[in-house]
């Protein structure tokens, strides 16, 4: 399905399975309504004991983003909005750590969101010029 | 369903020494665990004693809730820390060696290991390097299909490619009626994989907790927090 599961050493596993598996639903890789894999082959690939996949998945059920199928193992929830609210909470996140290291840099939360806000716009495509 | 392994205040003497002092453990089925603690401590003592390589002094032992005997043998499938396959045989012939001697030995799954690993199937051991007679051996270990396999240290003269390789093979081959133990002092190698972890000290058991509880409560990998707790 996916490569690139890098574990750190510090964090219970099984929390961060559960990030790997909620960016994996973000990105659309697990996409909504889509089967979600078998437990002992998401283990194997994660390189993880098959019990904190489990684990892992049993919480991602437990919020609602994932759901036992009678019949055929787990999907992925079709509710976007659910997955809405967990990108924008998984965001705001991002955006903490970001402000976090910014301060540490010792520039002030407003001046590195207005750095961002240039380099968003950096990016943006170019409308062609008229003339 | 009834425990794996069980273990009450089970003692084991040599002579004037005590490697084992009073142990209470019970493993359940399903679980991939890790045995750790510094040498000494009693590590291989224990395995010895579920294998039924050993009496206890004292205490009791019990594999699916019996004694360590002919009938538990059939159930533990042993890996010890020194291989024991005669130096004439190739890696063919111990296939056929253990399809001879365990009903419940995979010959197919064990050849395709093999296979895998590369592993010249028609030289004998006695040609054959450590670390490749050690991946055989554990290949022959691990295509049975016991209840409580029990891994005496499997990944200590492998190169780190090959305990990738073995580490996938062990969780590959996870089922859910069987336990794995595996002793290591090479505990960041094997600490993904497992799901609970015992620390032996001077024969007791310190800790008997998961990996993940360990992670949570002290912020640190099972590996880090071993430095700490054994500390010299």
């Amino acid at each position: 399905m996916e490569t690139g599961w890098q574990l750190s050493a510090d964090r219970p596993i099984y929390l961060q399975l559960v990030e790997h598996l909620q960016l994996s639903i973000l990105s659309g890789q697990l996409p909504p309504g889509g089967r979600v894999p078998p437990v002992r082959e998401l283990a194997a690939e994660a390189g993880v004991n098959p019990n904190t996949m489990q684990r892992a998945l049993q919480d991602l059920e437990q919020s609602g983003l994932v759901q036992t199928q009678r019949t055929s193992g787990r999907t992925v929830t079709q509710d976007a909005g659910m997955i809405d609210a967990l990108r924008a909470q998984r965001a705001r996140r991002e955006v903490g750590a970001f402000l976090d290291s910014m301060t540490r840099l010792g520039m002030p939360a407003r001046a590195a969101a207005s750095l961002a806000a240039d380099e968003a716009a950096r990016r943006e495509p170019q409308p062609p010029r008229e003339g | 369903m009834e425990p794996v392994l069980e273990c009450s205040r089970l003692v084991k003497d040599y002579e004037h020494t005590r490697a084992l002092a009073g142990v209470d453990l019970t493993l359940y089925r399903g679980r991939i665990v890790g045995l750790l603690g510094p040498n000494g401590s009693g590590k291989t003592t224990l395995i010895k004693l579920a294998a039924g390589l050993l009496q206890p002094t004292a205490g009791e032992i019990l594999v699916a809730g019996r004694a360590p005997g002919r009938e538990t043998k059939a159930l533990v499938s042993y890996l010890p820390e020194r291989t024991y396959l005669p130096d004439w045989m190739s890696a063919s012939q111990a296939v056929e060696f253990f399809s001879d001697f365990y009903a419940d030995f995979d010959a197919a799954a064990a050849m395709d290991m093999l296979g895998r690993l590369a592993i010249p199937l028609e030289s004998r051991f006695k040609a054959l390097s450590k670390g490749t007679r050690e991946k055989i051996q554990l290949i022959l270990v691990m295509s049975r299909r016991a209840q409580l396999y029990l891994l005496d240290e499997p990944i200590g003269g492998v190169d780190p490619a090959a305990r990738d390789y073995i580490l996938q093979t062990i969780l590959s081959n996870y089922r859910e009626d069987a336990t794995v133990v595996i002793s290591t002092h090479l505990i960041a190698d094997v600490e993904q994989v497992l799901d609970q972890v015992i620390f032996l000290r001077s024969g007791t058991v310190q800790l008997c907790t998961s990996v993940d509880e360990i992670r949570a409560e002290h912020g640190c990998s099972v590996d880090a927090f071993f430095r700490e707790v054994y500390k010299c």
